[in-house]
């Protein structure tokens, strides 16, 4: 019988932390650590650290932090100050964008707190992009993590930004609050007639549950060839062992078809990589091109046309519209 | 290329769960066995009661077809044919069909010495599966609560269902789920990445190990998982992106009946601030 003793670790061996790899400025910025816990070693590596803070760091974080503070000073004021009010409140909170057409500049307490939230938190965004590129740039290794980064970064600008630049108005970009932007999220569904019928919504759940099923693969894989030493991936990629060979066959007798060591992880990426690339695609098109995804499916025949068994409603004109005004 | 250059030493008979079948042996890639030969009969009746059941149907036209479940006032009792007795006949299949490719994984682990991650994780797809199509009906009297099988179709049903509850992302449990579904794919873009990044460098530069993934992630992120954590951590998050899934559906309706948006008066009626007439927030939100 297995005992499942790739689940968590069971006897760790602690010598000296490893050093950090020499690369320039790395004595300049070196920070935080390296410590050990034994918690996380009980699951991965115990050492923590000793990471890096360069200017892309600093800028982030700086830039970052105070995006926040702008955000929870709002939520604050929300409370009319009372601590109690705003502790309570957390998940409620909001912070909206400007109403109404226009892009320039807002009064702070119009939604110009908003635009400057978003405005810092993006660059605090694009710092860390930067800061993601250049350590890799520093270690002599490829650039593929900032590039899936950027994949995230990408669906972020479309929300925001871009969508809102389209339409030429802040007011349907999303606010900053944990419930408020899950009402967005139904709200913006409801209001371009049923986001399920965006064709790279589909895509980007493709993509979403796809990523979640690869781990599932990829990862029980891996944990089942541990016992060959099949988690030293790289090793594997360039010297095929054992552990490959037997994960891959795994696969190959399982559904008739394997990757193998390195390209699993190409699937791994572009699946990852593609959910919020055709996410923000989908996002682009809503309100722009397509004013309603159902009455677009029916058109395209993804869905029946709704029976027609309600009398005409008359549409109210200009002047009814008025009256009703309250 | 049926066979691999290093296939033919990996492919001895023996060391499944059933010993002596007869169905120990490979058609082309595939490997058979026992739960093969099931596999193969329950899809073959279950996709065949989908093509019955689409033929029967209105359309052809693949975004649209469907077989339904059967309406609810048939509760738990089995419906006729033509009026979600196909559905029924289906569930079962799949059922079959799943738990066979289940264990089929389970006896390819064997033949390759390989540990059982990979169909333990099946079986939390599998158990979200039966969740909604078996136990939330059994909880709620009838079958018809199971979701239709069609392209858009189980979509309307995931968008109705959802709405029923008034709005689904107030869901707890759905909010658990969302995060494991967008954490495990965070991860699996830093894993790729990282992985291509050490043994695709760039041109002059020498292929990275270990060494080089840690010290990226910790001068990055402060903190580096290692290779065997974060395939632990890729493998536990999908699994819980799944069983979340399934808690979430669960309890709408068996355990909530009310909007989800009022399960949060519990939380805003604390004693602590009940009687405080607290600002910035109304009681009744």
């Amino acid at each position: 019988m297995s005992r499942f003793h790739s689940l968590y670790t069971q006897i760790q061996i602690r010598g000296p932390a490893d050093r950090p790899i020499p690369v320039p400025g790395r004595d300049r910025n070196g920070i935080f650590g390296p410590f050990f816990s034994i918690w996380l070693g009980r699951i991965g590596d115990p050492q923590i650290g000793r990471s890096y803070l360069g200017w892309w760091g600093w800028i982030a974080i700086v830039t970052g932090s105070i995006s926040i503070m702008i955000m929870g000073f709002n939520f604050w004021a929300q409370a009319d100050w009372n601590t109690v009010a705003f502790i309570r409140g957390m998940a409620w909170h909001r912070l909206d964008p400007p109403t109404g057409d226009g892009l320039y500049l807002r009064p702070l307490n119009q939604g110009g707190w908003w635009q400057w939230a978003g405005l810092l938190l993006t660059i605090s965004i694009l710092a860390w992009w930067m800061r993601i590129y250049t350590r890799a740039k520093a270690l002599g290794m490829g650039t593929h993590v900032s590039w899936a980064f950027a994949s995230a970064i990408w669906l972020y600008l479309c929300i925001g930004v871009l969508r809102p630049l389209i339409v030429g108005s802040w007011e349907e970009a999303p606010p900053f609050g944990i419930i408020p932007h899950l009402n967005w999220t139904a709200t913006f569904s409801v209001l371009y007639g049923n986001f399920y019928y965006n064709p790279f919504h589909c895509f980007s759940i493709v993509f979403l549950y796809g990523s979640v099923l690869l781990w599932a693969m990829h990862g029980g894989t891996i944990l089942g060839v541990a016992r060959f030493g099949g988690e030293r991936e790289a090793e594997e990629i360039v010297d095929r062992g054992t552990s490959q060979e037997r994960g891959a066959l795994f696969w190959r007798w399982t559904m008739g078809f394997n990757a193998n060591f390195e390209s699993i992880h190409r699937w791994i990426y572009w699946f990852a990589i593609l959910t919020g690339v055709t996410g923000g695609i989908g996002i682009l098109l809503t309100g722009t091109v397509v004013d309603n995804w159902y009455l677009w499916g029916v058109k395209w025949g993804l869905a029946p046309s709704y029976p027609d068994v309600y009398p005409d409603m008359v549409i109210p004109d200009a002047i009814n519209r008025t009256s009703l005004d309250p | 290329m049926a066979i691999l250059s290093y296939e033919a030493k990996y492919r001895v008979r023996g060391g499944g769960l059933i010993p002596g079948t007869p169905f120990d042996f490979w058609i082309g890639p595939f490997y058979v066995g026992f739960f093969g030969f099931t596999t193969l009969v329950f899809s073959i009746i279950g996709i065949g009661c989908i093509v019955w059941g689409a033929a029967i149907g209105p359309t052809w036209n693949i975004w649209q077809i469907t077989v339904s479940p059967p309406p609810l006032h048939y509760g738990l009792s089995w419906p006729p044919l033509y009026e979600g007795g196909l559905w029924m006949i289906i569930t079962i299949c799949a059922h079959g069909a799943f738990s066979s490719w289940a264990l089929r994984q389970v006896e390819i682990a064997r033949k390759l010495g390989m540990g059982y991650h990979v169909p333990v994780a099946f079986s939390a797809a599998i158990v979200a599966y039966t969740t909604l199509t078996v136990i939330r009906p059994l909880l709620l009297g009838a079958w018809g609560h199971g979701f239709p099988y069609g392209i858009f179709a189980h979509l309307d049903w995931v968008s109705n269902v959802g709405y029923q509850t008034l709005h689904f992302h107030y869901n707890p449990a759905h909010m658990i789920a969302v995060t494991f579904f967008f954490t495990t794919t965070l991860l699996l873009a830093m894993h790729g990445g990282v992985i291509l990044s050490a043994v695709n460098p760039p041109v002059g530069e020498e292929v990275k190990y270990g060494e080089h993934e840690n010290q990226y992630f910790r001068d990055t992120i402060i903190y580096s998982l290692g290779p065997l954590g974060i395939h632990r951590l890729g493998w536990i998050c999908a699994i819980n992106a799944g069983l979340w899934s399934a808690l979430c559906i669960l309890i709408s309706g068996p355990f909530w009946t009310e909007g989800w948006p009022y399960w949060y008066d519990w939380y805003l009626q604390l004693p602590f601030w009940d009687q405080l007439d607290l600002p910035g927030l109304s009681r009744e939100m």
